[in-house]
Parts: structure tokens; C-alpha cells; sequence
């Protein structure tokens, strides 16, 4: 959406309350609720849709402060897109220290109110001047990254294999970065830990691969990047994370499908290509790996995952895995093949898995 | 302290001589006591010594006789509220004052008082004044009335009066005249073109006989009225306890009377306590005594005073609510003939017909005897004393004890200036009369503290009277009050009064925590909006920010959003009011 039709959207909604106003009647903001209950999973366009439900946020007494927060925001998103400005979730939380008793106290009050925002005008948040606090996530491998100076405007290329130990920091955004690669598949890396493996033992070398660390959760920024280079490319992605109920249902799931409360923005920040490499259950008992016991929030998260997420309940494969992994009572961390040996993971493990990448879970 | 008198064991009986054989033999032993034997013990420890005869029957009998009832008060002051010069001055103004208010409602007049104290010289020498607008008293009437003891009009009737026993005032008058040795002055007059006469009474204490000292005519500016003067040794102090907070008390029972009060400090300074009511309160009609309420004393003294021949026709006319059948029904169940003369009757049969009576279903007694304040005198007179935030009053239907009808009626003052950090300020009253002292030992005081005050969001420490601003006044209207003890300072327990008291102040209670109820919600509704007003011009300046409007756009946005919060707050308590309706 370009900026004048943010602005636009901005305005309306903003009249549209003020009408009720001065007819003296109770406005309200209308919200897609944002959560699984509101996603649909289709294979068919590849992740999490938006359903039709909605939060209609009154005005009342009881609503009052949050609605008025809600406005400030939104007059702030405004300034910020009428000045091609930005802020950050923290330096917004701090703008508001200047509204009086309409401040927020703690920031996750004021990124809520900022998401609701987001998903009012279907919108991400970098379009209406907001961005991400956390970083996007660390790239190494056969790729040049086509960026441009901030001074010049000139193409600035960026070689991932000239980073040495290092790697190159995916930016908040990445819609106008263009890529050069002949890499033949991205692998996606959970731990930094990992990461930093491969990346010392030029991995990506050998596998002709480019490496994404994404630390946890991948960050919006960071599914944006490995989409649009799988897209722009048509790459494989292969997902590598730890067995557990975290690893799969919210690591690799967001990453393939988006997540439920950024449902509004998902059709951009998803990777329907990814595939899941490892480490799964079965991996455990093939690989005779270490393991602990799935603590009691892991169960209830394989449970929830199971019975409520539209994702895994669409793909019998991921029944079955989360049914397998509850009954072994197990979790294994992708650093538990160095039981093995230090380099196991490069020497063995990962060919061996790469030769047969039909049989990854989907 | 001053004698006049010197109080002598020899009284050579009076007409209504009291006697008292335990007292009699142990105080007539003591050889002519002086005065100071009353307070002290007259009889040093005895020696142990061998069991030795030391009188006989006749020579005791030589020493009992009758005691005068002036020396058995000049003994037992305590008992009728004399205990010291701080009691005694409030007890005298009292017992003048409830004198006075009982003349003039007899006679139908609006009480009009004047109460003065002055202070002599020295530090405890003070006059009591007190004038009615009442009837006047008859000439010949004055002595007897004020200068003997236990002379009175209403001790034989039973319906309810401030005075009982006749004992008062010539008690008072003879505090006075035993302290200071002074007569106590009356003036009366009982008309407008009737003379008045000024009378100076004293007490025989040996003969319990009025003495006239002096007696002339004099000239007054009143048309009608009583004026009563003792002088006596006593203590004026203010605060609880004091004259002047039980004339408020007087005032706040009593709407009908004003009361002006004249305080030996302040230099002629006087408080003016204004009748709320123009409207006297309706007479008390007499009854006879109730079967129920009637002790085997009472029951034999009326069978040898009745003018009925026959003991059926005596029960019928002299008791109240027995009709003849019922007379017949309770000589059968006694076994006794109907017919049988009352003054025939054997002691064994006048015990069964007093056990039967007891035992028989009778109506209860008639209720016309006892006339409250009422619920809006009672409230009224609470608004004219405080400046409180709320006031209510419960006047109970009337109930019976013992055969004696009675009603209770609380009024009740929250808030304003009444202080908050102490226990509620408890006003009892009987029969309009402000109950002063032993407040412990009162059967008011048992109630209010009986009742669950936190029920009604009052503060109330386990087993005490409640802590908060408040002030209870808990009246206690009856033919026959029944008291602790003969100075009439506290009311006792029995159940159906205890009963009425907490039913009365349960009401009250009520009221009382619907008021505070709403009184929170009103706060809670002030915090609410003020809480709206904090987030409206943040909306209004967002929406500017955004839409650029003018300053005057801006001001009616304000006003709109004020409109409609106020709107969906007011919807909010009208939920929470359903709410509650429903449960």
C-alpha cells in the first residue's frame, strides 16, 4: 500500500469516529480479531488466511483509555508517514509518555495497540512508520545481496561469502534488495549456536547452500527475506530446528505459514516452500540421540498444536510426528548430534538428510 | 459537707411509714448515729469472743420501730440519684423537669421551661430554678406535693408518665435542704386572675411532713405556671452528663416543649432549644393492671381495695381484658367459687387464682396507654440537635412485657459533624425521660450492641457499640418502664423489650446501609467520570491531528464525547442496578 493510501486510510477511519462523535452517538473500531481462531490455513496459496472475525472496539467507559490510546497512535502513524519518519515499538512506547494520563505504562500495552492499528488497515507496520525493535536475523553463503548506498543511491552489492566468521544482518526491510546467487537451497537455522558451525566450517561451501540463522521465531523481516530469495530464485528452503513442540509448531510454522496474530500481513511473511529437515522424532530413535523429557508447557503446547492450530491438524504427517514425539515423552536439541562427534552434524547428518529431501515433513 | 438536719433513728412514724426490718434492728443498735455514720461504717470490727446471749427477743423488740422514709432517703440518697454534687445537680434539674413537662401535658398546654442555675458564693453552693407554664398547683396542695415523700398522683395509675413514685422532687428538696439547710421555694399560680403564692416548704425528716416556713402572696408576670427553687451543694460542669446536654436530650424526646436554659456561666447567656412540634402529643389513657403483669402482692392489696363484693365481678372490673367468662374460666381452673366474697377468699385460693391467671390465654392489653415520640418528631428533633448527612427513624408497633404494653423507637443521625473515630453517641430514653447514667447495666445498650452494625457498613468492634459517626436515640415508652434499680437509670432485660430494641435498630440499620450504599455509588460515579474526563481531550486532539479541523470543531467534539460517555456511564450503573435486582 503506498503512503498516500495509508493516509487515506487513516483519515477515514478517523472521520468515520468522528461522525459518530458529533452525532452524538458511540463510535467504534472495528478489528480483525488476531489470533488462530481467526486463520484458515490453505495449501493452496500456502499459509494462514484471514478469516472473517472481527472485535468491535466501543467506546465506553470501561474502553475509553484504550480507545483514546488508539487514537493517538494512529495520529502518531500518521505524523510519521506525513514526514517519512519512523519509530521504533520502543521509541513509540516512550512518544507516549507525553500523553498524559492516556500514556502507556509498559510497552507491551502500547504494541498491542500498535498491532491493532497494523491489522485495522491490513497494513504492516513498517507502512505506517513502525518498526521492529529486534534484529532480522544473520545470512551466510553463495549469495550477493543487491542493496543500495543511503547516501549515493548507488547499488551496493553485498557478498555473503566475504563475511569471514561473520555474516550479513538481514535489515528491517527487504522489499527493495535484489539478489545474485547459484546456491541450490536455503537452509534455515534455529540456534546461532548451529549457525556458527556450519558457518566456521563453510558449510555453505560444500553444500552449495545459503545459511539463515533466524534465532528463535523468525522476525517478519527475516521470512520476508528468505521468501522473496526463494521466490526470486525458486530456491528449496529447508528448515532445521530442535525437536520440540516450540521448534515446530512455532518456529517452523511461522516461518512456513505466518503466525495468527500478524494474520493481516501473513501473505508476505510466510515461506510456503520451507520444508522440514530436522531434527524430527524419528530422528531420535535413528540417530540414538540424547534427549530430556518434554517438560509439562511442552505437552500442553504439542496438545494445543494439535487440537488447535490449522496448520498441523491440515497435515496428518504433523499429526502423527506431535503424536509420536507426546508419546516418546522426549525433546532433543539440534546440538545433541555432537554427542556423535563435534562435526557429525556435517559429516553425517545433514547428507544423509539432504539425500532424501522427498522425505522431509511438509 | 453541712448538715441542718441531723438525721435521727427515732422516727415516730409517718403516714406512709416504709418498713424496713432489715435495716431497722442493725441501725437502730448504733446509739443515736450522727450523720457521718451514714457514710462511714458505724461499727467497728467485732471482737471473736465467746458465744454469749446479748439480747432477747424483748429487749430487740424495744429497739425496732419504724424508720422515716426522709431518714432511710437521707441514708440511701445513692438510690435516687444523689450520689454526689455533679449528680445531684443534674438529678434535681431532672426531676424538676419532668415534673413540669407532666403538669402541662395533664393540663393540655405546650411546655414552655425555663431552667436557671446560678452559683452562690463559695465554690458548691448553687440555686436551682425551674418555672412551667403548667397548671399551677393548689394552694393547699403545695406542701403535701413537694415537702413529703412519696405523695404523688400517679404511682396508683398505670399509664405512662415521666414521675412514678412521688418521690422525686421532695427528695430533691430535701438534697437541698440537707446540704444547705435552705427550704425550697414554690410559686404558683393557677390562672389568670388567680393570685399567685410563694411558699417556703421544708421536709419533717423525722415525721416525713411538709413544714410551712412562709407562705405570701406575690406577684408574678405570668399568667399560669410553677416555679420551684432549691438551693443546694452541688458541682456544674459541661459535657457528658451535664445539664446542658441533657436538656438537649429533654428536647430532642420531648419536641412539643421549649426549653430555655440559663447556665451559671456565661453571665446571662441563655440556650434556646425551640419546639419543633406546635402539636401536643395525645394523652396516655389509664389502664388497669393486665392479668400477665400482676405479682401475688399486687393481686392481694387490690382484692382488699376492690369495690367488687364478689371475686369474678373484681377480676372483671379491675383487671384489664377480663371479661366476665373469663372471670368464671379462671375461678374454675383456680377452684375457686365465682362467687365467693373477695375478702373470704383464703390465702391458698388467692395463690391459685394468681397461678391461673398467669396461665390463661388473655388478650392482650390495650395500647393506648403508651404514646411515642413517632417517627417524624423523633427525626425532626434529630435535625434540629445535628448537622448530620442522614437521619431516619423506627417507630416499633406496640408490644406487651409482662403484661405491661410498651413501644420502642430508635432515631438515628450518620455523618456531618458527628465525630467519626469514636463509639456512636447513645441517647436512651424512657418515657421521654434522657437516661444518664449506668448505660452499661441498661438493656438499650445490650441491644445496640447485639445488632450486626457491619452488616449495614458500620464499623463495629467485636462485642462493642459500633465506631461511627452516628448517634442513636433509643426510647422506651411503657405504662410501666421497668428499671434496674430506684434511681431509674437503666432499663432492664427483659426479652420482648430486647426484642423490639434490636427489631427497631435493625430498621434504622437498614436504612441506614441503603443510604450509605447509595452514597458510595454516587462517589464511585464522580471517580468514573472524572476518570472519562481524563481521556476525552486526547481523543478530540488525536482526531484533530488527524482531520485538521478548527479549534471550535474541536470544542464541540469535546462536548459530544462528554455526552456520550456520560450516557453509556449512566447505562453502566443502570446494568449494575439490574444486576442486582435480579439476584
Amino acid at each position: 500500500m503506498p503512503d498516500a493510501a495509508v493516509l487515506r486510510a487513516i483519515r477515514n477511519v478517523a472521520s468515520g469516529v468522528h461522525a459518530k462523535i458529533l452525532a452524538r452517538r458511540k463510535p467504534g473500531l472495528r478489528f480483525p480479531l488476531r489470533s488462530l481462531q481467526n486463520v484458515r490455513y490453505r495449501p493452496s496459496i500456502g499459509f494462514f488466511e484471514l478469516l472473517g472475525k472481527t472485535k468491535e472496539r466501543t467506546l465506553t467507559v470501561g474502553t475509553v483509555k484504550t480507545f483514546a490510546q488508539t487514537l493517538r497512535m494512529m495520529a502518531l502513524s500518521k505524523n510519521l508517514v506525513d514526514t517519512d519518519d519512523i519509530a521504533t515499538k520502543r521509541e513509540a512506547y516512550y512518544v507516549s509518555k507525553n500523553w498524559g494520563d492516556a500514556r502507556f505504562d509498559e510497552q507491551p500495552e502500547s504494541d498491542a495497540v500498535m498491532e491493532d492499528i497494523e491489522a485495522l488497515f491490513r497494513v504492516n507496520r513498517e507502512q505506517i512508520g513502525f518498526i521492529p525493535e529486534e534484529k532480522g536475523g544473520e545470512v551466510a553463503g553463495r549469495l550477493v545481496v543487491v542493496d543500495r548506498d543511503r547516501d549515493t543511491g548507488k547499488p551496493l552489492r553485498i557478498d555473503c561469502t566475504k563475511f569471514g566468521s561473520g555474516a550479513y544482518s538481514i535489515p528491517i526491510s527487504v522489499e527493495d534488495l535484489r539478489f545474485e546467487t547459484d546456491a541450490k537451497f536455503i537452509l534455515a537455522i534455529e540456534t546461532a549456536g548451529m549457525f556458527q558451525r556450519l558457518v566456521k566450517h563453510n558449510y555453505w561451501k560444500q553444500a552449495n547452500c545459503i545459511l539463515v540463522s533466524m534465532g528463535g521465531v523468525p522476525t517478519r523481516a527475516c521470512r520476508r527475506f528468505v521468501r522473496r530469495l526463494a521466490d526470486t530464485h525458486k530456491l528449496p528452503v529447508y528448515v532445521f530446528v530442535d525437536c520440540d513442540p516450540y521448534g515446530i509448531a512455532n518456529i517452523y510454522r511461522t516461518l512456513k505459514v505466518g503466525s495468527g496474530n500478524a494474520a493481516h500481513v501473513n501473505e508476505f511473511f510466510c515461506v510456503p516452500q520451507a520444508r522440514f529437515l530436522g531434527i524430527t522424532p524419528q530422528d531420535i530413535i535413528d540417530y540414538k540421540l540424547p534427549t530430556h523429557p518434554l517438560k509439562d508447557v511442552d505437552v500442553k503446547r504439542a496438545a494445543d498444536a494439535v487440537k488447535n492450530d490449522p496448520f498441523i491438524q491440515h497435515h496428518p504427517a504433523w499429526r502423527k510426528a506431535f503424536e509420536q514425539l507426546v508419546k516418546m515423552g522426549v525433546r532433543a536439541e539440534q546440538q545433541a548430534l555432537a554427542k556423535h562427534g563435534l562435526n557429525y552434524v556435517i559429516d553425517e547428518y545433514l547428507p544423509r538428510k539432504l539425500a532424501h529431501t522427498e522425505a522431509f515433513l511438509p | 459537707m453541712r448538715r441542718a438536719a441531723p438525721a435521727e433513728a427515732t422516727g415516730a412514724g409517718g403516714m406512709e411509714p416504709l418498713q424496713v426490718p432489715a435495716l431497722g434492728p442493725v441501725e437502730s443498735a448504733a446509739p443515736r448515729p450522727s450523720a457521718s455514720s451514714v457514710v462511714s461504717d458505724p461499727r467497728p470490727p467485732t471482737p471473736v469472743a465467746a458465744p454469749r446471749r446479748r439480747a432477747s427477743a424483748e429487749t430487740l423488740a424495744a429497739r425496732q420501730r419504724d424508720i422515716s422514709v426522709a431518714e432511710f432517703f437521707t441514708k440511701n440518697r445513692h438510690l435516687l440519684g444523689f450520689d454526689n454534687p455533679a449528680k445531684a445537680l443534674l438529678t434535681t434539674v431532672k426531676e424538676a423537669v419532668d415534673n413540669a413537662l407532666d403538669a402541662c401535658e395533664e393540663a393540655g398546654i405546650l411546655p414552655d421551661l425555663e431552667v436557671t442555675i446560678r452559683q452562690l458564693n463559695g465554690d458548691d453552693r448553687f440555686v436551682v430554678v425551674v418555672r412551667d407554664n403548667g397548671p399551677g398547683i393548689v394552694k393547699a396542695q403545695i406542701p403535701r406535693i413537694f415537702g413529703k415523700l412519696l405523695y404523688g398522683s400517679k404511682f396508683h395509675t398505670l399509664r405512662q408518665a415521666r414521675g412514678q413514685q412521688g418521690i422525686g422532687i421532695s427528695a430533691a428538696g430535701m438534697y437541698g435542704q440537707l446540704t444547705t439547710g435552705r427550704p425550697m421555694t414554690i410559686v404558683s399560680r393557677t390562672g389568670p386572675g388567680k393570685p399567685a403564692f410563694r411558699l417556703a416548704v421544708r421536709v419533717d425528716t423525722q415525721r416525713n411532713q411538709p413544714e410551712i416556713l412562709s407562705d405570701e402572696q406575690v406577684d408574678v408576670p405570668w399568667d399560669h405556671g410553677t416555679q420551684i427553687e432549691i438551693e443546694l451543694v452541688a458541682q456544674y460542669r459541661r459535657g457528658v452528663r451535664s445539664v446542658d446536654e441533657y436538656l438537649e436530650q429533654v428536647g430532642i424526646a420531648n419536641p412539643h416543649a421549649t426549653i430555655v436554659f440559663r447556665p451559671p456561666e456565661g453571665n446571662g447567656q441563655e440556650t434556646r432549644l425551640e419546639r419543633v412540634s406546635q402539636e401536643l402529643p395525645p394523652e396516655p389513657k389509664e389502664m388497669k393492671p393486665h392479668p400477665y403483669g400482676v405479682e401475688l402482692g399486687m393481686l392481694l392489696k387490690m382484692l382488699q381495695a376492690t369495690r367488687s363484693r364478689a371475686i369474678r365481678a373484681a377480676l372483671a372490673q379491675d383487671f384489664s381484658r377480663v371479661s366476665d367468662r373469663l372471670a368464671d374460666e379462671i375461678c374454675a381452673l383456680a377452684g375457686v367459687k365465682p362467687e365467693t366474697r373477695t375478702g373470704k377468699l383464703a390465702p391458698e385460693e388467692v395463690e391459685a387464682i394468681h397461678r391461673t391467671m398467669s396461665k390463661v390465654k388473655i388478650m392482650a392489653p390495650p395500647t393506648s396507654c403508651v404514646v411515642p415520640v413517632g417517627e417524624e418528631l423523633l427525626r425532626r428533633s434529630l435535625e434540629r440537635r445535628f448537622r448530620a448527612d442522614f437521619f431516619t427513624s423506627a417507630t416499633r408497633p406496640p408490644a406487651v412485657y409482662r403484661g405491661n404494653p410498651f413501644v420502642v423507637e430508635v432515631g438515628l443521625a450518620y455523618g456531618g459533624d458527628i465525630p467519626a473515630e469514636e463509639p456512636v453517641d447513645l441517647m436512651r430514653f424512657a418515657n421521654r425521660v434522657p437516661l444518664q447514667y449506668q448505660k452499661g447495666a441498661c438493656a438499650v445498650t445490650e441491644a445496640v450492641t447485639d445488632v450486626a452494625w457491619r452488616n449495614y457498613g458500620v464499623t463495629q468492634p467485636r462485642g462493642s457499640l459500633p465506631i461511627a459517626p452516628m448517634v442513636l436515640a433509643v426510647h422506651v415508652a411503657s405504662a410501666w418502664v421497668p428499671f434496674t434499680s430506684e434511681s431509674k437509670e437503666a432499663v432492664a432485660h427483659y426479652p420482648e423489650i430486647l426484642r423490639e430494641l434490636k427489631l427497631a435498630l435493625q430498621e434504622c440499620g437498614r436504612r441506614l446501609s441503603q443510604f450509605l450504599n447509595a452514597r458510595r455509588r454516587d462517589v464511585d460515579a464522580g471517580k468514573k467520570r472524572a476518570y472519562i474526563e481524563k481521556f476525552i481531550p486526547h481523543m478530540a486532539g488525536a482526531l484533530r491531528e488527524i482531520l485538521g479541523y478548527s479549534e471550535a470543531k474541536e470544542r464541540e467534539t469535546v462536548e459530544c464525547l462528554a455526552y456520550v460517555l456520560e450516557r453509556s456511564r449512566a447505562e453502566g450503573l443502570g446494568a449494575v442496578a439490574e444486576e442486582i435486582a435480579d439476584a
